[in-house]
């Protein structure tokens, strides 16, 4: 089959080149839907490349929160003085995605409309309470990552950008594939005033909230106060290189590291 | 413009173009009228094939045409051939079934080429594979070697039963037995040496040619030793005179062993391009590399070393079942026998030594020589039961080491396992390594990490390799089907420029370089005047090219040889010219010189008249300065050393990292130490990618290659290493002309023991004495886990 490549330059023919197309796909850095195609799981036939749209690309902090647009790379998050003054817990996450060729091609836009199980960012929009901004509403991070590869996306809904609101500390640790980086385990831990938010992706089919962590560490906010917590590994993931005990064993680990580095880079 | 000799570390010759991105390699070759080749493979590890219709394909765009193994049988194209034909125990040799080029009547492992599209271009030759219908027949693979031995299991090849291709052994049984009535002390291991995969940075890649006027095949292929290429192909698959086929390996990126076998890709594009008479060219994806390279390692391994009450070795015994997966490959059975056995007495006096080797078929990929091939395995084998029996008797692991060495008075040191060692100190390596690594503050440093809730961990490995493969005489006792000899020719232009035709190859190794210094120094040529020609057999005379540490001390030697005859030569010259004797003529900095006078002619003045013979004595005296030699060596070459690594590992966790390496390596004589450190270092990278990360993994009931991409299949990178620390000791070998040793895969062998020694030292204090490769986080948790809860059970 042939491919139909598209380059728009507004939102609004973008949406349309994808509505008309039989089997159409978004393009932006690339770093997900290319190796898809390479390996043929993926033959569309449109692709509509975001990277011409005005404004996608940008980090901006506004009076209560940070807003970063759909098409900003991942190396610009992570370098960001914005951000890092901001949601350092967020540039930070963004650093350690893949490797930097990912990072200088990948996009938050791309990445959470992927919504890859093992993917950095949906732990930081859930754990954030984030609002994923499209071309046509608002939906809050709670109610946009509905499974694996699934998202409350209607299919030529474009993401424009993410907006944040700014937590009193916040940090996420990971432990990656040695392999691909992914997190095998990533727990992005966020306190706000009126509470504890707490999001782990790569473990399980789509990235999740604790609701037993978050309630012990709103009474507390210390890594002892989750000594009494395990999880069910039941319904985790188990892969060649973490089986699901680990899984349910390292997202304690990695909260309490997580919870520890919040209150030390506070 | 100067000599750059032995010992000097100029910068990379060949990284000009390297860096520059000027290499040419096989995909960058573009041929007029060249179509594009694209291989159906088994989406099956074990099938059988029924009717395969290419008619869909045939009508796609761009097709040409469709080959399969019934096409290839038709025209009697022979099977892949081995090129060791190993013997049983029993006297039987080992079984050797059909390799056919494209699978006929099964296929044996998950991407076993079974057609061949033909196409215009690669994509299109891609979308129509897709339409090659293959009716399989799925069988019941047989994945682990423990399941292919048992009786009931289904047969990968139907004329091997039991698929065990040998039942091999090496060593005195008897002798072995005494020493075990004997022992104070049994010190006993059970381990699984992990299947790896290479991965070459350049996937493997190949254009074939031919020229119907003169009859005349060419292949371009990724490979590092072209001429067996063309002996194997041309001669036992094709049958293609050697002289109407020319093989040409140009550069070639990296190669672990991975390109040193003669491949059924090779074999099918120049089978193709004479039927098509159009060049075709193959370039593997890298996913299709996971699924048609060749393997390395997979080894399961019990073991038993026998001590006296002073910890003194009395006997070793060894049983390794070896994965031959589901053909022999172009080495295959050869690696885990007489590559393995052989250095099972590391540096020790080891009185008694038996070894049985099963060489078992499964449906896996083929499985041969990679990096360091058997030795490392054989390394991983003593060095890690040697820590079992410190730590079972309480004898330190250097002290006990220290108590069985070979001391250097003892060379030559006879093993009881054929070899013998010609030089050595491994004593001063450990003596060096213990001070470079600052062993004496180890124990600080322990303490200082359990500080942080970290346990630290100190491993030693000490190895030899038998390198510089081979000496015929002994190679063909053990087996092997050829010479392993090599040859170089030194051309001296009539500008006394240098070009150098060797057989051996350079797939990044720096023999541009190393072997340029070598010419330099011995003919004071400058080193920018000598080029070195490989990788093409039309215009290297022959060669065996490149593998088992081979190339500096074989070829190498060659090499000097070569230069030696080059100097009578141009004594003879000279003589005539300044009207003296040959005798009388003594070659010194680059001179001619009558002995005791200051009459000399310069080097590039006897290169001159060479080619100017207006007045020779025709009769005794032949133009040209061009001299060719062949070097077999006598013995192998036996590098050495001493390894250490400090580990820390997260008991919350299992996370690991690698704190610090230091290896000190006796690699002989070192012609350039920057490409000797070099190589050591990525050899050292590649053992700590089978300790930590890299495992070959297939599905028990399926036979699929579960890690079969860099998303799963992980390589080590550089933030997972620490600096390592190289240290060289040089003893010079007692039989090669500039007493060089080898260095290619030196780091290979030392380092996975060195690595998981310290794991289990660094776990000590859980009771536990091995933990198999790779060492990863979750294997490591698991094992801590399990510890922590008999203890808790215990009290
Ligand atoms: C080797 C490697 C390692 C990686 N490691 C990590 C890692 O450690 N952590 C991690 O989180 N990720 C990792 N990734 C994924 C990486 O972050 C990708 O960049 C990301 O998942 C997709 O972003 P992209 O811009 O490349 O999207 P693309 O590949 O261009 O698109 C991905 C999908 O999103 C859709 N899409 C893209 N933009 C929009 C938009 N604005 N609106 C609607 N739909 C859109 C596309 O149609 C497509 O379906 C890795 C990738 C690779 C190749």
């Amino acid at each position: 089959m042939t491919l139909a490549f598209h380059r728009p330059s507004s939102i609004a023919d973008a949406a349309k080149l994808l509505a008309g197309a039989e089997d159409g796909k978004f393009l932006a850095g690339g770093m997900t839907l290319l190796p898809t195609m390479r390996q043929r799981l993926a033959d569309p036939s449109d692709l509509v490349d975001l990277s011409s749209l005005p404004g996608l690309a940008m980090i901006e902090r506004t009076g209560d929160g940070l807003v970063i647009g759909a098409l900003t790379r991942h190396a610009d998050v992570a370098g960001s003085e914005v951000v890092k003054a901001a949601v350092p817990a967020l540039a930070a996450l963004a650093g350690r995605i893949g490797d930097p060729q990912v990072r200088y091609r990948g996009t938050i836009g791309g990445s959470i409309a992927n919504n890859d199980p093992a993917a950095d960012y949906p732990a930081a929009l859930l754990a954030l309470d984030a609002t994923v901004v499209t071309d046509r509403r608002e939906i809050a991070a709670d109610d946009f990552f509905l499974g694996t590869f699934e998202t409350a996306l209607e299919t030529d809904e474009i993401v424009t950008a993410v907006r944040f609101p700014i937590p009193l500390a916040a940090s996420y640790e990971k432990l990656r594939s040695p392999a691909s980086r992914y997190a095998l385990v990533g727990v992005f831990v966020a306190r706000f005033a009126d509470g504890v938010r707490v999001a782990v992706t790569g473990a399980g089919p789509c990235v999740f909230r604790s609701a037993d962590i978050e309630e012990a560490l709103a009474s507390a906010f210390e890594p002892s106060a989750l000594d009494r917590i395990s999880i069910d590994a039941s319904e985790l993931n188990s892969d060649l290189h973490a089986d699901a005990d680990y899984r349910a064993h390292m997202i304690m680990v990695l909260t309490k590291r997580a919870v520890a580095a919040a209150i030390a880079g506070h | 413009m100067t000599a750059i000799g032995i010992g000097q570390a100029p910068k990379r010759k060949e990284d000009v173009r390297f860096l520059t991105g000027r290499g040419r390699y096989v995909s960058d070759i573009k041929l007029h009228n060249m179509a594009a080749a694209f291989f159906v493979r088994s989406p099956h590890a074990h099938a059988k094939i029924g009717a395969i219709d290419s008619s869909a394909a045939l009508e796609a765009e761009g097709v040409v045409a469709v080959f399969t193994g019934a096409d290839l049988e038709a025209a009697k194209v022979g099977g892949l051939p081995v090129g060791w034909g190993i013997t049983g125990s029993d006297g039987e040799p080992m079984k050797e079934p059909f390799y056919p080029v494209l699978a006929v009547g099964k296929v044996r492992h998950v991407g076993d080429p079974v057609a061949v599209v033909v196409a215009e271009t690669p994509e299109q030759a891609q979308a129509a594979a897709d339409l090659v219908m293959v009716d399989y027949e799925p069988l019941t693979p047989v994945v682990s070697m423990l399941d292919a031995l048992k009786p009931e299991a289904p047969l990968v090849h139907e004329d091997v039963p039991q698929n065990l291709c040998c039942d091999w052994a090496m060593g005195d049984e008897a002798a072995v037995e005494e020493a075990r009535q004997k022992a104070a002390h049994i010190a006993r291991i059970e381990l699984v040496n992990n299947r790896l995969i290479g991965n070459p940075m350049e996937p493997r890649a190949a254009i074939a040619e031919y020229d119907r006027a003169r009859d005349h095949y060419t292949l371009y292929t990724t490979s590092q030793f072209p001429h067996v290429v063309r002996f194997l192909m041309g001669g036992l698959v094709l049958n293609i005179p050697q002289h109407k086929l020319r093989v040409v390996a140009p550069d070639v990126g990296g190669g672990f062993g991975v390109k040193q076998f003669h491949y059924a890709e090779e074999a099918a594009l120049t089978f193709i391009a004479g039927k098509l008479c159009r060049p075709v060219k193959w370039v593997s994806e890298r996913s299709e590399g996971f699924v048609s390279d060749r393997q390395g390692r997979d080894h399961v391994t019990e073991a038993e070393l026998m001590l006296d009450e002073n910890g003194k070795f009395l006997g070793l015994w060894v049983s390794t079942l070896a994965n031959m997966g589901g053909y022999l490959s172009t080495f295959g059975p050869n690696i885990p026998t007489n590559l393995y056995a052989p250095l099972l007495s590391g540096v020790y006096k080891l009185p008694a030594i038996f070894c049985n080797v099963k060489v078992v078929f499964t449906n896996t990929l083929p499985v041969d020589a990679y990096r360091g091939a058997g030795r490392p395995e054989a390394t991983f084998v003593l060095e890690r039961l040697v820590d079992v029996a410190a730590i079972e008797t309480g004898i330190d692991k250097i002290e006990i080491r220290r108590r069985n060495m070979i001391s250097k008075e003892e060379y030559p040191y006879q093993t009881p396992v054929v070899v013998e060692y010609d030089s050595g100190d491994p004593m001063a390596c450990l003596d060096k390594a213990i001070e470079v690594a600052d062993i004496a503050g180890f124990e600080a440093r322990r303490t200082e990490a359990a500080r942080r809730g970290k346990y630290r961990g100190l491993g030693l490995s000490t190895y030899v390799e038998a390198c510089g493969l081979a000496p015929s005489r002994l190679a063909g006792q053990m087996g092997a089907r050829g010479g392993l000899y090599e040859s170089a020719t030194v051309r001296v232009h009539p500008t006394s420029h240098v070009s150098v035709m060797i057989g051996t190859h350079n797939h990044g190794q720096g023999h541009e370089t190393t072997f340029a210094q070598i010419v330099s120094e011995q003919l004071g040529v400058p080193f920018e005047d000598i080029d070195i020609v490989f990788g093409d057999t039309d215009r290297v005379q022959f060669g065996m090219g490149t593998y088992g540490s081979r190339s500096l001390v074989v070829g190498g030697a060659a090499l000097s040889k070569a230069g030696d005859k080059v100097i009578v030569k141009g004594r003879k010259i000279a003589a005539h010219l300044l009207e003296a004797s040959f005798e009388d003529i003594a070659f010194e900095k680059g001179e001619f010189k009558v002995a005791g006078t200051d009459r000399a002619k310069t080097f590039a003045e006897i290169a001159g008249a060479a080619y100017v013979p207006h007045d020779y004595p025709l009769e005794t005296l032949e133009p040209g300065l061009e001299e060719q030699a062949y070097y077999d060596p006598i013995n192998f070459t036996y590098p050495g050393g001493a390894h250490f690594c400090e580990v820390e590992i997260d008991p919350d966790s299992g996370e690991i990292e690698l704190c610090a390496y230091t290896a000190v390596d006796d690699v002989g004589t070192i012609i350039n130490p920057m490409i000797v450190e070099g190589q050591l270092h990525g050899g050292i990278v590649q053992g700590i990618g089978q300790a930590l990360f890299e495992h070959g993994i297939y599905d028990e009931e399926t036979g699929q290659l579960m890690s079969g991409s860099f998303m799963d299949y992980c390589m080590p990178r550089a933030d997972n290493l620490p600096s390592i620390t190289i240290s060289p000791q040089v003893t010079a070998c007692a039989h090669t002309p500039m007493g060089v040793k080898g260095c290619g895969e030196c780091g290979t062998i030392g380092s996975p023991a060195a690595v998981i020694n310290a794991v289990v030292d660094a776990l000590k204090p859980l009771g536990i004495t091995h933990v198999d490769m790779p060492a990863t986080p979750n294997r490591l948790w698991a094992i801590i886990r399990n510890a922590q809860s008999t203890s808790i059970a215990a009290e």
